[in-house]
C-alpha cells in the first residue's frame, strides 16, 4: 500500500517541480521574448506567417480573436469531416475500413475540434491511419494550440495587455510548444515499446492452441500518443485508450502521460504570475486547484485500494483491488491516480476503465467535470480560475462593502454578467438538460448498460464529459454504432448510438464556444480598464485568507449546482454497495 | 476586415499547419522509429527459434491449460479468433476491449461467482469456481478482467498461485517454476513506478523451452 502512496506522492512532485520552468517558458514564447529556440524557428515562423497572411505585431479585439477562432475551426472541420467519409478511396488503409456513420463521422469531427475526443468509435475498427494521422492527429494539435491561444489572450487581457493575435498565438503555440516536446516525447515512447509503423496488424498462432490466431494491431502510434496527452485531448489510437499495452506499455510510459497531460495547465498559471508580475499569487491561485486534486486522488485511491466488498468476500479476503478493467502494471495507485488527473485536466484518457470504479472514483471524477478547474483545459481551465477569482473578489467585496477589485481593474456589472454565465448557466444547461431527456426515454434514447444509480451516472458522465470538453466516459453506455466493417457485414445501426452521436454534439459545442466567446470578451473588457491605484482600501487578492474564500466559492458554486446527481449517481450507489448487492 | 480575407486566412491556417503537424511530424516520427528501433516501432514482435513470429512481448494471449500459466480473463480473448470461423472480423483489424460492469452490477458478482441455471446456454461457471476447480487460489487479478483485454501480465501472487498446477502438468519441480516467474517478472519502472507483473506469454514460452509437453 505504501508503494502506491510513494508513486503518487512523486508524480505530484514532478510536476509541481517542472511549473516554474515550462511556466516560464511558455511566457517567454507568449511575450516573444528570446528563447533558446529561436534559430530555428524564427525562420520558421515568418515563412508561416507569410503562408498564412499575418502581421505579427496585429492585435485582434476579442470579439475579433473569437470570430478567427470560429472560421478556422470550421474549415479545420470540414477538412476532418470529409477526410474520415473518404477513408476507404485514401491511402494507408491496411485493414480496408469502409466509411463510417455519418453521425459518428460528425460527432467524432466535432468532438476533436473541441479538444474533447469522446470516443464513439474504435480506432482499431472504425478508422483507417489516414484518418488517425491525417485527421484525429491533426485536430489534436490544432485545438490544443486554440485553447492554450484562448487561455493566453485571457491573461493579457486579465494584464491589461492587447489580446494578441490569434493565428500568431495558434502559430508560436505549436512550433514552440507543442510540436517540440511531441517530437522528443514520441521518441522516447517508441523506445519504450510504443509502435510507431505503417504496417497492417501482425497475425500470429496463439502458442496454446496453434489453430486459433492473433490479431496484434499496430499503427503509427507513439507521435500520437504524445500530442494525445500533451494537448490534452485524450483520444485514443485504440479503443481502449491508454490502457492498451501499445499505448501505455509500462511505468516509465504512464509516468510521461501523467506528466504531460497536465504540464500545460498547471504552468499556465505560473505563465500568468510572469504576466502579472506577482509569482506569490500564482502560488497561491496554483494552490486552489492542487488542494481539490489531491483530495479527489485520496478519496479515489482508498475505493480502488480497499476494493469490491462483494468480491472481496467472494475471494475471502478482507482487501483485494478492484481490479475489474485495470491492468496488473498500473494496480490500483496508477490507475486510480490517471482517472483523476485526466478528468481534472480535460484530457480524458484512460488507463483504465471508469465504468467499472468503486464509486469513490465516479464520485470524484464526475466532481472533476463539474467543476472543470482543477487545472482544467488546455488554456480554457486557467481562465475558468480566473472567473471563479473574479466572481470571489465581487462576493467578497460585497461582504465587506469595499468596490470589488481585481489586479487594480474595477469589477463592474459587465464582468460578473459574463463570469457568472460562465459559470454558473453554461455548464449546468450543456449537461442537465440533454441528460434530463435522455434519461426520460431511458429505452429509446439512454442505453445505459448498468442497472440502480450506477445507469443515471453513465448518462451524466457523458454529458458531463461533452461540455466540460474532456473525452472519457462510462464506456458500457450504448453511445457507438457498429463499425463500419460489422455494416458492410450486415449489422443494423444503433438508435441510441443517433441520439448521442447527435445530442452529445449540442454539449460539445456549447461547451467549447459559448465560454471561449465569453472569455474573450471578459478578457477584452478588463484589458479596457483604467487601472485603479491600490490603496488600504483595496481588497488584496494573493492572500492565502482571499485563496480560501475562492475555494468556498468554488465548491458552493461549482458543486452545489450538481449535488442532487451526485447524491442520486454515486453516492446512493456506494450505499448500495455497503449494504450488499443483489 | 472583410469576410473573403478571414475566410482566406483561416482555409491558408488550416492548409499550412496540416502540412506541418500531419504530414511532416508524423512521417519523420515513423522514419526515425523504423531506423533507430525497429523492434519496438513495429510492435515488440518475439519469434522462435525458426523465426516464426509468435507473439507480442508486449500483449497478452489466451491460456486455459492446465499445462500454462493462465493468463487474465479478457473480454476479447486476447484479440483471438478461429481463421476458419471468424465472423466477427476479429482477425481484420484485432481488437480491444473491457467489461464495462459498474461494481454494483449484479452481473459482475455472476461472472465472478458462477451461476446455475436449467439452461446450460444461460448457466455461467463463474471465475472462482473454474481456478477452484483447477486447484488454483483465486487472485484478483485472476478473476477480474483486465482494461484492454489484452494485459500481458499477471501478478506475482497469481502466478506463483499456479505454481502447483502446473508443476504436475509438466511434471517439474515447483522450484524450477519459482525461478522461471522471477526472471519473466516484468519489475516497477525505475524501481518506483507501476506494479510488478509476471509476462505470462513470456513465462510460457519459457516453460515450454524448458520441457516441451
Amino acid at each position: 500500500m505504501l508503494q502506491g502512496w510513494i508513486q503518487i506522492v512523486l508524480t505530484l512532485l514532478i510536476l509541481v517541480a517542472i511549473t516554474p520552468f515550462f511556466g516560464r517558458y511558455m511566457a517567454r514564447v507568449f511575450q516573444e521574448q528570446r528563447t533558446i529556440l529561436d534559430p530555428i524557428l524564427n525562420p520558421v515562423e515568418r515563412f508561416l506567417y507569410s503562408l498564412v497572411g499575418v502581421r505579427a505585431k496585429e492585435d485582434m479585439t476579442g470579439w475579433q480573436y473569437a470570430r478567427a477562432i470560429l472560421y478556422c475551426n470550421v474549415v479545420m472541420g470540414v477538412l476532418i469531416f470529409s477526410i474520415i467519409m473518404f477513408q476507404q478511396f485514401l491511402p494507408l488503409n491496411p485493414t480496408g475500413i469502409p466509411a463510417p456513420t455519418w453521425d459518428t463521422a460528425l460527432h467524432t469531427t466535432i468532438s476533436f475540434i473541441t479538444n474533447t475526443n469522446q470516443q464513439h468509435y474504435s480506432g482499431e475498427t472504425y478508422l483507417s491511419y489516414a484518418s488517425q494521422m491525417w485527421g484525429l492527429g491533426y485536430h489534436m494539435f490544432t485545438s490544443a494550440a486554440t485553447g492554450l491561444a484562448v487561455g493566453i489572450a485571457f491573461i493579457r487581457g486579465l494584464t491589461g495587455r492587447p489580446l494578441g493575435n490569434f493565428y500568431v498565438d495558434l502559430i508560436r503555440a505549436i512550433t514552440r510548444v507543442l510540436l517540440p516536446i511531441s517530437i522528443v516525447g514520441a521518441i522516447v515512447l517508441i523506445a519504450a515499446g510504443v509502435p510507431e509503423t505503417l504496417a497492417g496488424p501482425a497475425i500470429v498462432p496463439t502458442l496454446e492452441d496453434p489453430a486459433i490466431s492473433q490479431a496484434i494491431a499496430r499503427g503509427p502510434v507513439a507521435h500520437f500518443e504524445i500530442i494525445k496527452n500533451l494537448g490534452e485531448n485524450g483520444g485514443g489510437f485504440f479503443a481502449i485508450n491508454s490502457a492498451h499495452p501499445f499505448e501505455n506499455p509500462n511505468g516509465l510510459t504512464n509516468l510521461i502521460t501523467l506528466v504531460s497531460i497536465l504540464s500545460i495547465p498547471t504552468s499556465l498559471i505560473y505563465t500568468y504570475g510572469i504576466f502579472a508580475n506577482n509569482i506569490k499569487q500564482a502560488w497561491l491561485v496554483y494552490s486552489i486547484p492542487f488542494v481539490i486534486l489531491v483530495g479527489f486522488i485520496i478519496i479515489t485511491a482508498i475505493g480502488e485500494y480497499n476494493g469490491n466488498p462483494a468480491v472481496n468476500a467472494l475471494l475471502g479476503v478482507d482487501q483485494a483491488p478492484n481490479l475489474e478493467g485495470k491492468e496488473v502494471r498500473f494496480g490500483w495507485a496508477q490507475s486510480a491516480l490517471f482517472a483523476v488527473i485526466t478528468t481534472a485536466s480535460m484530457c480524458g484518457a484512460v488507463n483504465s476503465l471508469h465504468d467499472s470504479f468503486m464509486p469513490n472514483g465516479g464520485f470524484s471524477t464526475l466532481s472533476n467535470l463539474f467543476l472543470q478547474i482543477v487545472f482544467g483545459g488546455q488554456g480554457t481551465g486557467t481562465a475558468y480560475l480566473f472567473a471563479y477569482l473574479i466572481l470571489a473578489v465581487f462576493i467578497t467585496g460585497l461582504m465587506v462593502g469595499r468596490t470589488p477589485e481585481f489586479l487594480g481593474r474595477k469589477i463592474e456589472k459587465r464582468e460578473v454578467v459574463l463570469a457568472s454565465f460562465l459559470i454558473l448557466l453554461v455548464h449546468p444547461i450543456a449537461i442537465l438538460i440533454p441528460g434530463a431527456i435522455a434519461l426520460a426515454f431511458p429505452d429509446q434514447l439512454a442505453g445505459i448498460s448498468n442497472p440502480g444509480f450506477h445507469g443515471l451516472s453513465q448518462v451524466i458522465y457523458e454529458y458531463a464529459s461533452a461540455a466540460a470538453n474532456n473525452g472519457s466516459g462510462f464506456e458500457g453506455l450504448g453511445d457507438s454504432q457498429p463499425s463500419p466493417i460489422a455494416i458492410a457485414g450486415g449489422a443494423t445501426t444503433s438508435a441510441t448510438a443517433l441520439w448521442w452521436n447527435l445530442s452529445t454534439c449540442f454539449s460539445l459545442l456549447a461547451g467549447r464556444y459559448v465560454p471561449i466567446a465569453a472569455l474573450l470578451l471578459l478578457a477584452d473588457s478588463m484589458a479596457r480598464k483604467q487601472p485603479v491605484p491600490a490603496t488600504t482600501g483595496t481588497l488584496r487578492t494573493d492572500t492565502g485568507l482571499f485563496t480560501g474564500v475562492t475555494i468556498g466559492v468554488i465548491l458552493i458554486l461549482g458543486a452545489l449546482e450538481f449535488f442532487p446527481v451526485l447524491a442520486l449517481g454515486p453516492i446512493a450507489e456506494a450505499f448500495q454497495i455497503a449494504r450488499g448487492i443483489g | 476586415m472583410s469576410f473573403a480575407r478571414e475566410a482566406s486566412r483561416a482555409v491558408r491556417s488550416t492548409l499550412v499547419l496540416w502540412v506541418l503537424t500531419a504530414i511532416i511530424y508524423p512521417f519523420v516520427m515513423i522514419g526515425i522509429g523504423q531506423l533507430v528501433f525497429p523492434f519496438q516501432a513495429n510492435g515488440s514482435i518475439i519469434t522462435n527459434t525458426q523465426g516464426q513470429p509468435v507473439g507480442s512481448a508486449l500483449i497478452g494471449q489466451p491460456f486455459t491449460s492446465d499445462r500454462y500459466f493462465n493468463s487474465r480473463p479478457s473480454t476479447t480473448s486476447y484479440s483471438t479468433a478461429d481463421p476458419k470461423k471468424d465472423e466477427s472480423k476479429v482477425l481484420q483489424t484485432g481488437v480491444s476491449g473491457a467489461s464495462n460492469l459498474a461494481p454494483s452490477n449484479p452481473a459482475l458478482i455472476d461472472r465472478i461467482k458462477g451461476k446455475a441455471d436449467p439452461d446450460p446456454e444461460k448457466a455461467i461457471e463463474g471465475d472462482i469456481p473454474r481456478l477452484q476447480k483447477a486447484d488454483v487460489k483465486p487472485t484478483a487479478d485472476l478473476v477480474y478482467t483486465s482494461g484492454s483485454s489484452l494485459d500481458p501480465h499477471i501478478t506475482p501472487e497469481g502466478a506463483r498461485a499456479q505454481i502447483s498446477r502446473v508443476a504436475k502438468a509438466r511434471g517439474l519441480q515447483p522450484n524450477q517454476l519459482e525461478d522461471l516467474i522471477k526472471q519473466n517478472t516484468d519489475g516497477r519502472s525505475l524501481g518506483i513506478f507501476g506494479e510488478p507483473g509476471v509476462n505470462a506469454l513470456k513465462l510460457n514460452l519459457a516453460l515450454d523451452a524448458l520441457k516441451p509437453t
